[in-house]
């Protein structure tokens, strides 16, 4: 059976990516939409929004092994509903997409799990805070306390998270704007993690630690026609201070940008469309395409000019829709280190 | 009477395109005679000689052999007739290419059940076959052919043969050879001899001469 | 010129429409025959891609329940968050409005690639297919029976599924089959994270079954298709010879004609490129003539076909045809190549024919020593060829190559070894007729050879495969009654159940005997180790091959096994070898070597005390039960009243025969059909040949007929020689299609499927083949011989005219 092909289908029809899709800028079918007066709660939104079209829980981590090198760790789970709302069993509308990454220096380890709601496979709550598809989890007692765990044919982490810090709103308190024509999700980050854990590799087991950050958004159309694809970072500055940032590329040529800078203490400052500048200085041949895995960011309201680098140029996630997502070296004004991830090249 | 036939007509196909070969030919021979039957091609001669032989039937007449009509046989009374009371020889030898000249000989008479060895072995003699016997027929020449046609013809003691251009396939000098070994041959045998010739140099070397034209005797 | 040349050519079948009415059809049915069994085979195999897309989850591991009953999903759900990609599938059959429909519920979303049809989702309306009331994927004729019956999912045509099974998403199967929450087995994906649970400690009702790359059944299913594919060469065989005499006559009796058209000035270049247009014209006509014939011929035979595979696969086959364009490709090539190779020898005799040479008539129809001496030399060395290939050749080429030089051998001494036969009767005749009748057929001989080749080739490749056929048929049933000597049986779902099942029989029946097996390589391959019991069951009936005296006593013992002949085949073991098997301390002795057809595993058979204390994990819930056979229904009765078990746990050794006994019928009906249409087109081969004849053996005949001898005399020997020559043709076709089966037996099948089948002979089917034989002899002469008794005098009189 073509999973792929029927997979492709259904993430083309929902308007979670922004790669080629169109015709679906108009009404949601029934689907709630992104309000601006929202008040995010806790811990309840930590849990699924299954009246909302599309929903991620997105952790990325650098870390550094007890051999001196560099890994970058991705978990991502995807929500996709046909239809708003739950029902039991093999009925439900909501689908499940399971990534997971692995990072060194010299490979990309990626693998894919695709579920059904309604029957246990996947899903998520808030309380006690628990996300899983198959056998990989994402669960504590709380999110600020969380295991992690995740496997592939040839690979697999188990990863222990605690947070330090506060939640973030993104936005403009969890609203965020993701076009001049006013699309936008909820979205709130957990920047602060402090992460300690085993990686296992074919070569064997490595012990880790380092920083994470996770991310969560849910909307039911954020994006316009006309954006084609998104470059998005999250950086940990030695400094203590993180910089979430994104531009979104439109058709024209123009771009949209967005960013959040969240100083040491847990403050976060919104800045609109253009005062961030997102530039690639590098470019490379991955997967067939030519991909910027360089980038200089400028966030002159806060004098940032820095350069990013990928630690390994091949972070390319071979899945049924392919995107480029790996931990990054920052350098320049704020060194530091953190994740890119671009889509729709 | 050996032979009679009597107000003899045949006409070869249909309608419109029937072409009339014999209109009323009546003609007699008589044991130990021998008779020429001459005429331009296609007046009828050889037609006139296969009816004779009861090969095929008049459209109206009569013919009589030793009294016996042919018209009241049937087709296996006149097989007999054929097989019993006369001795064929064609123009074109027809012996029987897969059996040897021995058995060529000796087939009508065996057929007809009047094999006489001692007869046989004459013949091949008279005729110079006595080393040709276990050939087979398309080893011979076309004069040694004919000379077992001839033998195959009397083999059975015939009362009549009936010769369609004996000689017609032949040089002239073989021709003259075959032919004067037939007479001779006949004449012992006292048979009766029609011959088909369009020759009157070989009709003048037979008792009678008839002559067909425009589907009558001239 | 060129038109006037061609229109000399043409004037020529003007003149003969017989001649060409019997080359094109002669033409058309060699192609005919070839393409439909072809068609047959095309359309059974393409119909087995799609059982094996359909059933293509059998590509793949799978965990299955020990009981055989359906479990809940939330054990798939319990896999799955233990690491172990697994898929769900429910299995079950609904019963429509007037038909049963076998639905199957898959995933899309876990289901591992290459799980199901391609295009029953790669479509892709995925929420459509997910979303109540789904849609259910069948064949077209299945969405056409369907059409209308409330309760069903949408339906979509598909030319990818089975008819008679619906295909169709898991939560809306589970709707259909009124099985909420239900699961029949799982797919395992063939690429596994690196860590996972023991299946034991999630899943213990489950047990893991390896792919089965093909069926035990596919074994034999092959063997059907062997047989058909010899099939299709043997009809060829015959078409080519008719073809070919054809052909040849065509071109000798316009040997003249090309005489004369050169002498004119023709150059021989134009005269040799437009009889090859000729040809290829004529092939064009004749090869689509005959793909619409085969077409024909395998539409009427495919509802046996596939009833056949019905019966051996289980899997349902449309009945119906598609009409493949590679067909006609492939008809139109081999009705152009054969023409090709039939005209090849004529053209090249014309090309070589001097302008003037003398027009020999009779040169086609002469019997040339010499050629029945190259003939019988080429036979002999295609013989020595097929001797050589049956001692020292090994694998399926060579066993084709085998029946392909035994076959041409044969038709090739067939003249030689007539004309010898037919020289000594001409010898022996003492009446002169006889002796005219003997050598009179001798010399007509070169001219029928083609057509008795044919009618050779044809009777035996009937005895051949008939015995063939035959032969699987007893083996098999023999097989079957040796193997499945109880009377009942039946399948525990647990142990607890075998427990009081063997407690609840042994007052019931005259014997319990464990069907106990486990799965464990053996010599280095996959096998099944079985435990059986000491008993007169096994003693006495168990087709052994060879063994060593005692055997029986040596295996209660537990200090030797047997295996079955595939494993001996494999691993070279034999009676006396030692043979190690997992988890024993020591060796064993080989004490046995069986016989296993159809089975394409090995297989070990051990002692039941040794097998329980080597493999205590393995499960025992199979038993054979043994009781007086007329007791055996009402005991299936009580165990489903008693045990609630469901029917297909209990299985009862009479329907499996009669299944069986079914299925080769059905496959008897389909050669049978074949045989009598081969016979039919080496009738046909005989009367074309003799009505060619006919016009020119009247020189031959007419002298006769002066002689003494009446038509009817005549006609009457005339069909005599066809009946004699088709029973001498039966005669010498028998050692030759007895020669044919044992090379399919001992020689294709050895190096098809890796077992020899014993071969038996039928010689009451032989006495009805050669009256077939005589029938079809008859009647190609019959038409001559009358048209020569009713022959006007002056037909036959035009032999003796002058102007001739």
């Amino acid at each position: 059976m073509n999973v792929k092909a029927l997979i492709l289908w259904l993430l083309l029809a929902a308007p979670l990516w922004a790669q080629g899709f169109a015709g679906l800028g108009g009404g949601a079918e029934g689907f709630a939409t992104p309000s601006p007066g929202t008040v995010l709660e806790f811990p309840a939104d930590h849990g699924p929004h299954p009246d909302f079209r599309i929903e991620w829980w997105y952790l990325t981590a650098n870390l550094r092994g007890a051999d001196g090198r560099d890994y970058g760790v991705q978990w991502t789970l995807f929500r996709t509903a046909l239809a708003p709302g739950e029902a039991e069993g093999w009925q439900s509308p909501q689908l499940w997409m399971g990534h997971a990454a692995l990072t060194t220096p010299e490979r990309h380890f990626v693998a894919e799990r695709l579920a059904r709601g309604g029957v246990g496979q996947a899903g998520a709550q808030a309380a006690p805070f628990e996300v899983w598809v198959d056998e990989w989890r994402m669960a504590g007692p709380d999110v600020s306390e969380i295991a992690l765990t995740a496997n592939g044919a040839d690979f697999g982490y188990d990863l222990n998270l605690s947070a330090d810090g506060p939640l973030i709103p993104q936005g403009a308190g969890g609203y965020s704007v993701k076009s001049a024509g006013g699309q936008a999700s909820h979205y709130y980050s957990q920047p602060f993690y402090r992460v300690a854990g085993t990686l296992h590799l074919p070569e064997g087991s490595v012990s880790v630690s380092g920083q994470g950050w996770l991310d969560r958004e849910w909307s039911s159309q954020p994006l316009e026609a006309t954006q084609e694809g998104w470059d998005w970072i999250s950086l940990h500055l030695d400094e203590g201070a993180k910089l979430m940032g994104f531009q979104l590329r439109q058709s024209d040529g123009t771009t949209y940008t967005s960013g959040t800078w969240i100083g040491a203490d847990g403050r976060a400052e919104p800045f609109g469309d253009g005062a961030l500048r997102m530039t690639p200085v590098e470019r490379a041949a991955v997967a067939g395409r030519d991909l910027p895995v360089g980038w200089r960011v400028e966030l002159p309201g806060r004098g940032l000019d820095v350069t990013l680098r990928a630690l390994n140029p091949e972070s390319w996630m071979d899945t049924l829709f392919p995107y480029w997502e790996g931990p990054v070296r920052v350098g320049g004004s704020h060194p530091g280190r953190g994740y890119l991830e671009m889509t729709g090249y | 009477m050996l032979l009679e036939a009597r107000d003899i007509e045949k006409s070869y196909g249909t309608g419109a395109g029937a072409v009339r070969v014999l209109s009323g030919v009546s003609f007699r021979a008589a044991a130990g005679e021998s008779v020429a039957l001459t005429g331009e091609s296609g007046s009828g001669k050889s037609t006139l000689l296969h009816l004779c032989a009861g090969l095929d039937r008049p459209d109206a007449g009569e013919i009589r052999i030793d009294g016996q009509a042919l018209g009241a046989l049937d087709d296996r009374g006149r097989a007999a007739l054929r097989r019993d009371r006369i001795g064929l020889v064609f123009q074109q030898f027809n012996l029987i290419p897969s059996l040897p000249v021995a058995a060529n000989l000796s087939f009508q008479a065996r057929l007809a059940g009047r094999q006489d060895a001692a007869w046989c072995a004459a013949l091949a003699e008279r005729l110079g076959l006595e080393g040709l016997l276990r050939r087979y027929p398309e080893q011979l020449s076309g004069g040694q052919q004919q000379r077992v046609a001839i033998g195959r013809a009397l083999a059975a003691r015939p009362r009549l043969i009936l010769a369609d251009e004996p000689t017609g396939n032949l040089d002239e000098a073989t021709g003259d050879a075959v032919l004067a070994l037939m007479l001779e041959l006949v004449s012992e045998t006292g048979a009766g001899l029609v011959m088909v010739t369009h020759s009157a140099r070989l009709a003048a070397r037979l008792d009678r001469r008839l002559h067909l034209s425009g589907g009558r005797i001239a | 010129m060129r038109r006037a040349t061609l229109s000399a050519m043409l004037s020529h079948w003007l003149r003969h429409p017989l001649q060409l009415g019997s080359l094109l059809l002669g033409l058309a049915l060699a192609t005919a025959l070839w393409s439909g069994v072809q068609a047959i085979n095309a359309e059974a195999r393409a119909s087995y891609a799609r059982a094996a897309q359909m059933l293509g989850q059998d590509r793949f591991a799978q965990l299955v329940p020990r009981d055989g009953q359906r479990f809940d999903q939330s054990v798939f759900v319990a896999l799955r968050r233990a690491g172990w990609q697994v898929s769900p599938v429910l299995e079950g059959a609904l019963q429509t409005d007037g038909q049963q429909l076998r639905v199957l519920g898959l995933d899309p979303l876990s289901a591992p690639a290459g799980s199901a049809p391609q295009t029953v989702t790669g479509r892709g309306d995925l929420p459509g297919f997910l979303t109540p009331p789904g849609q259910g994927y069948a064949a077209p004729q299945t969405v056409r029976a369907l059409a209308g019956q409330p309760g069903l999912p949408r339906l979509i045509a598909s030319d990818d599924v089975l008819p008679g099974l619906l295909i169709t998403d898991i939560g809306i199967a589970q709707g259909l089959l009124e099985a909420s929450g239900q699961v029949s087995r799982l797919i395992l994906a063939p690429e596994q994270p690196r860590r996972r649970a023991p299946l034991a400690a999630i899943a213990p009702g489950l047990t893991q079954r390896p792919p089965q790359a093909r069926a035990d059944i596919a074994a034999l299913t092959d063997s059907f298709h062997l047989n058909l594919t010899a099939f299709g060469l043997l009809s060829f065989a015959v078409g080519l010879f008719i073809v070919h005499g054809a052909i040849g006559l065509a071109f000798e009796q316009r040997r003249p004609m090309f005489r004369t058209l050169r002498a004119l000035g023709v150059p021989l270049r134009s005269l040799i490129g437009l009889l090859m247009a000729e040809v290829l014209i004529l092939a064009l006509i004749a090869g689509l003539a005959g793909v619409a014939l085969g077409y024909g011929i395998a539409a009427a035979l495919l509802p046996d076909v596939a009833a056949t595979l019905r019966g051996l696969y289980g899997a349902a086959l449309p009945g119906t045809l598609s009409l493949r364009p590679a067909w006609w490709a492939g008809g139109l090539g081999i009705a152009v190549i054969g023409a090709g190779a039939a005209a090849g020898q004529s053209l090249w005799r014309l090309a070589h024919l001097p302008p003037l040479a003398p027009a020999q008539p009779r040169a086609w129809a002469r019997a040339s020593a010499r050629g029945l001496w190259r003939q019988g030399a080429a036979a002999l060395g295609l013989g020595l060829a097929a001797f050589g290939l049956a001692v020292f050749g090994s694998g399926l080429v060579a066993g084709f190559a085998l029946l392909g030089a035994l076959l041409l051998a044969a038709a090739l001494a067939l003249p030689g070894i007539l004309a010898l036969g037919l020289g000594v009767a001409e010898r022996a005749a003492k009446g002169v007729l006889a002796q005219w009748f003997w050598a009179d057929t001798r010399q007509q001989l070169p001219g029928l050879s083609l057509a008795l080749m044919a009618l050779l080739l044809a009777l035996a490749a009937n005895i051949g495969v008939g015995t063939m056929v035959s032969s699987f048929r007893l083996t098999f049933l023999g097989w079957l009654d040796q193997r499945l000597v109880a009377e009942l049986y039946v399948t525990a779902r647990d142990e607890e159940e075998a427990a009081r099942l063997r407690q609840w029989l042994a007052p019931r029946v005259e014997a319990v005997l464990p069907v106990w097996s486990i799965e464990a390589p053996v010599a280095g391959a996959p096998a099944q180790i079985y435990g059986v019991a000491d008993h007169a069951t096994y003693r006495d009936h168990w087709p052994l091959l060879d063994a060593l005296p005692g055997v029986w006593d040596r295996l209660a013992a537990g200090e030797a096994v047997l295996i079955n002949e595939q494993m001996a085949r494999r691993a070279g073991l034999g009676p006396g070898d030692a043979l190690t098997l997992p988890g024993a301390n020591g060796a064993l002795i080989v004490a046995g070597v069986y016989s296993d057809y159809g089975n394409p595993h090995g297989e070990a058979l051990l002692g039941q005390g040794l097998f329980t204390t080597l493999y205590p994990q393995a499960p025992r819930l199979r038993h054979a039960l043994r009781l007086p056979p007329e007791e055996a229904p009402a005991l299936a009765r009580a165990l489903v009243r008693e045990f609630g078990l469901p029917a297909g746990n209990i299985r009862d050794q009479a329907a499996i025969k009669a299944v069986s006994v079914q299925v080769f019928d059905r496959t008897f009906t389909v050669t049978a059909a074949l045989n009598v249409l081969t016979l039919g087109v080496a009738g046909l081969a005989m009367l074309t040949s003799l009505l060619t004849l006919a016009g020119m053996r009247l020189p031959q005949l007419a002298p006769v007929w002066a002689l003494g001898l009446t038509r009817a005399h005549l006609a009457r020997l005339e069909l005599l020689r066809a009946l004699m020559l088709a029973a001498l043709t039966m005669v010498l076709a028998v050692p030759v299609g007895l020669l044919l089966a044992w090379a399919l037996l001992a020689v294709v099948n050895v190096a098809a499927f890796g077992w020899r089948l014993p071969m038996f002979t039928f010689p009451a089917d032989w006495l009805r083949l050669g009256a077939l034989a005589l029938l079809a002899g008859g009647l190609a002469a019959l038409w001559p011989a009358l048209r020569l008794a009713r022959m006007a005098p002056a037909d036959l009189l035009k032999v003796f005219a002058h102007e001739r």
